[in-house]
C-alpha cells in the first residue's frame, strides 16, 4: 500500500494538480480563475513529462566524464516546446478577457451570461 | 538538386512564412496581404495536388525534416489518405481566400484587416501541418497552433457574443489538447518513441498494458472534443455562429474534418484497426455516439432560428455520419466516411459562403427574413439551393455518394440498424433545408427590392463549390478510386 503511494509519487502529484486545475476550469465563474486552473491543469502534465525523464542514477544530459547515466533529455524538449504553447494560450485568453472586460465591463460568468439573455 | 523534393515541408512552410511576410507588405498597402494569403494557398493547392500524384506514381512519400533519420527525426508523411485529405483542405482554403476580401472588408475593421490575414494563414498552416506530419508531438504542436489561431479569428466577430464564444472554446479546446499531449506522454513512456509508424511496429506487443489504454483513452476524448463529437459539441455552434462570415466557412469547412482525420491516424496508423475492434471495443461507443450525434445534430438544427446556428447543429450531425464510417471500419464504410470529408467540406464551405453573402449585402441571419431573397439574389441562392441538395443527399450530388458507401459499409458489417439512422437523419435535413428554401422561393414579401446579388468575387467561388458537388456527385469515381486506396491501407492489419 505504502509502495503505490510512496513509489510512485510523482503520479499522485501530477494527478493531484490535474484535477485541482480542472477543477478551477470547470467549477469557477471568474475568468481569470479559470485560466489560473488552466495554467496549473496545463503544468500538472508537464510535471508528468519531466518526472518519466528521470533516470535512476543519471545525471542532467550534458557530457561529463564522470558520469555513469544520463536523464533522457528528450522530454525536456518535448516540455519547452509545451510552454511555449501554454504561454500562447495564455496570452490569447488574457487578450480574450481584456476585450470581454471592455465589452461586457465584467468578467464573472453568471453576469456576462445574465446580459446576453 | 531538385525543388520537388521538399514539396512535403514546403506546403507547410508556405503559409506560415507568408503569415510573417502579410503584416510587413501590409504596411504598404492592406490589399497586398490578401493577394499574399492568395497565392500562399494556392501554391499549397498546387503542390498537394503534385505531391498526390506522386504517391500515386511512386507510393508513400516520406521527408525526413533537416535530414535527419526516423524514428529520431521528425518525418512527413504523404500517403493516399493524407494526399486526399491535403488536396480537399488546401482547396477549400484557397476558395474561401478568394472570396473572403468584400466579407471581411465589410465585417472586420479596416485597421485589423492585415493581422486577421495573419492570422489566417497561421490557421491555415496549422490545419495543413496536421496532416501531413508522421510525428505525433508535431502533430499536438499544429492542433494548437491551428487552435490558437482560430480562437483568434473566432474572437474577430462583429458581436461581443463573439468573444465568450471564443473564450469557451478556448477552454474545452485547452483541455482537449491537453488530453491528447497526456496521451502522447503515455504513449513515449511505454515506447520511447514518437513516430507514428514505429509506434505502430512497437504497440501491439504492449496492448494489453494499461497505460497503453490510458493513452488511448485520452486521445479518444481529447480529439472527440476537437472534432464535436456530439456530446462534447457545446462550443461549436456559439463559435460558429458569433465567427465573421469567412471563418464559419473556414472553420466548418475544414477545422473538424482535419481534428476527424487526426483521429483517423491515430486509430488506424498509430493503433491498428484489431485494436479498436477487438482488444477495447471502443468502436461500440464510437458507433452509438455517431448515431446519437447524427439524429440529434438533425433534430437541434430543426429549431434553429438563426441560419448559421442552423448550419452549425448540421455540421455536427455530419460529424457523426464520418465517425459512423470510422467506427464500422470496413472498406466501403471507410470510403464512405473519407468521401464524406470532402463532400462536407465542399457542402458545408460553400452553404456557409452564400450565408456569408447574403450577410454582406442584407445584414440578415434570421431564417425568417429570408422570405423572397430567391428573387433579390438568384445566383447566391442556387448555389445555396445546391448545397443544400447535397446536405440531403439526393442522387447527382456528392451528398449521394457518401451516404451510399456509408449504408453499404453498414450493411457489409451486418449492421442494418444504422442504415434507418442515415435515412431518418437525411429526411430530417430535408426539413430543416426545406424551412429556408420555401422561405427562399416561395414566399414573396421581406426582403427590400433595392438589393441585388452579390458581387461576383463572392459568387464565383460559392458557385466553384457547388459546381464540385455536382461534379463530383456524377463523376463519383474520382473520389472513390483515390479513398479505396486510403481505405485499404488504412485497415491492413
Amino acid at each position: 500500500m505504502i509502495e503505490i503511494f510512496l513509489g510512485k509519487y510523482n503520479y499522485w502529484i501530477y494527478i493531484t494538480l490535474m484535477m485541482i486545475g480542472f477543477y478551477a476550469m470547470i467549477a469557477k465563474h471568474n475568468l481569470i480563475k479559470k485560466i489560473i486552473g488552466m495554467n496549473i491543469f496545463q503544468t500538472a502534465v508537464f510535471l508528468f513529462y519531466i518526472s518519466i525523464a528521470k533516470v535512476k542514477g543519471g545525471t542532467a544530459p550534458i557530457v561529463w566524464e564522470e558520469a555513469i547515466q544520463y536523464d533522457n533529455p528528450l522530454p525536456h524538449v518535448l516540455i519547452l516546446t509545451a510552454i511555449v504553447v501554454s504561454v500562447s494560450t495564455t496570452a490569447v485568453a488574457l487578450a480574450l478577457i481584456i476585450r470581454i472586460y471592455k465589452a461586457y465591463g465584467s468578467i464573472e460568468e453568471d453576469k456576462i451570461l445574465e446580459m446576453n439573455n | 538538386m531538385n525543388i520537388s523534393q521538399h514539396f512535403p515541408v514546403m506546403i507547410v512552410i508556405i503559409p506560415l512564412i507568408s503569415a510573417v511576410i502579410i503584416p510587413l507588405i501590409g504596411r504598404i498597402r492592406r490589399i497586398y496581404g490578401w493577394y499574399v494569403s492568395i497565392a500562399a494557398t494556392f501554391s499549397s493547392f498546387l503542390i498537394s495536388i503534385s505531391l498526390l500524384m506522386t504517391v500515386f506514381e511512386k507510393g508513400r512519400i516520406s521527408y525526413w525534416l533537416g535530414n535527419w533519420e526516423p524514428p529520431w527525426g521528425i518525418e512527413y508523411v504523404v500517403d493516399y489518405l493524407s494526399g486526399f485529405v491535403l488536396v480537399v483542405i488546401s482547396f477549400i482554403a484557397f476558395i474561401i481566400t478568394v472570396y473572403s476580401i468584400k466579407s471581411v472588408g465589410k465585417e472586420i475593421p479596416e485597421h485589423r484587416i492585415t493581422p486577421f490575414y495573419s492570422i489566417y494563414m497561421l490557421f491555415v498552416a496549422g490545419l495543413l501541418g496536421m496532416i501531413i506530419t508522421g510525428d505525433i508531438f508535431n502533430l499536438y504542436v499544429f492542433i494548437e497552433i491551428s487552435s490558437l489561431a482560430g480562437y483568434a479569428l473566432i474572437a474577430a466577430g462583429r458581436k461581443r457574443d463573439a468573444l465568450i464564444a471564443s473564450y469557451n472554446y478556448l477552454i474545452l479546446g485547452t483541455i482537449a489538447a491537453t488530453f491528447i499531449l497526456l496521451g502522447i506522454g503515455y504513449l513515449y513512456m511505454v515506447t520511447g518513441t514518437l513516430n507514428m509508424a514505429d509506434l505502430r511496429e512497437r504497440l501491439p506487443l504492449l496492448y494489453d498494458s494499461k497505460v497503453v489504454r490510458t493513452a488511448f483513452a485520452f486521445f479518444t476524448v481529447g480529439l472527440s472534443i476537437k472534432i464535436a463529437l456530439f456530446p462534447l459539441h457545446i462550443w461549436l455552434p456559439n463559435a460558429y455562429t458569433h465567427a465573421p462570415s469567412v471563418v464559419g466557412a473556414l472553420q466548418a469547412a475544414t477545422a473538424t474534418k482535419v481534428g476527424v482525420y487526426a483521429m483517423i491516424r491515430i486509430m488506424f496508423t498509430v493503433f491498428k484497426p484489431q485494436f479498436i475492434l477487438e482488444v477495447v471495443p471502443v468502436s461500440q461507443i464510437f458507433l452509438f455516439l455517431s448515431a446519437v450525434a447524427i439524429i440529434a445534430g438533425s433534430v437541434l438544427a430543426i429549431g434553429q432560428r438563426d441560419i448559421r446556428r442552423m448550419l452549425a447543429y448540421s455540421s455536427i450531425g455530419q460529424i457523426g455520419y464520418i465517425v459512423l464510417g470510422i467506427a464500422l471500419a470496413n472498406k466501403s464504410s471507410i470510403i464512405g466516411s473519407l468521401i464524406h470529408i470532402l463532400n462536407h467540406a465542399l457542402m458545408k464551405g460553400g452553404l456557409f459562403l452564400v450565408v456569408g453573402a447574403v450577410v454582406y449585402k442584407t445584414g440578415i441571419t434570421d431564417i425568417d427574413d429570408f422570405k423572397g431573397l430567391g428573387k433579390r439574389m438568384p445566383f447566391s441562392m442556387a448555389a445555396f439551393t445546391i448545397g443544400a441538395l447535397s446536405m440531403v443527399g439526393v442522387p447527382l450530388t456528392v451528398g449521394f455518394v457518401s451516404k451510399w458507401y456509408l449504408a453499404l459499409g453498414a450493411l457489409q458489417a451486418g449492421m442494418w440498424v444504422f442504415v434507418p439512422v442515415i435515412l431518418i437523419s437525411s429526411l430530417l435535413s430535408a426539413v430543416y433545408f426545406w424551412r429556408v428554401i420555401n422561405n427562399i422561393y416561395f414566399k414573396d414579401d421581406g426582403v427590400p427590392a433595392r438589393i441585388d446579388d452579390a458581387p461576383a468575387g463572392m459568387l464565383m467561388p460559392a458557385f466553384t463549390l457547388a459546381a464540385c458537388c455536382i461534379i463530383f456527385g456524377i463523376a463519383a469515381f474520382i473520389p472513390v478510386y483515390i479513398t479505396g486506396f486510403a481505405a485499404e491501407m488504412l485497415l491492413r492489419g
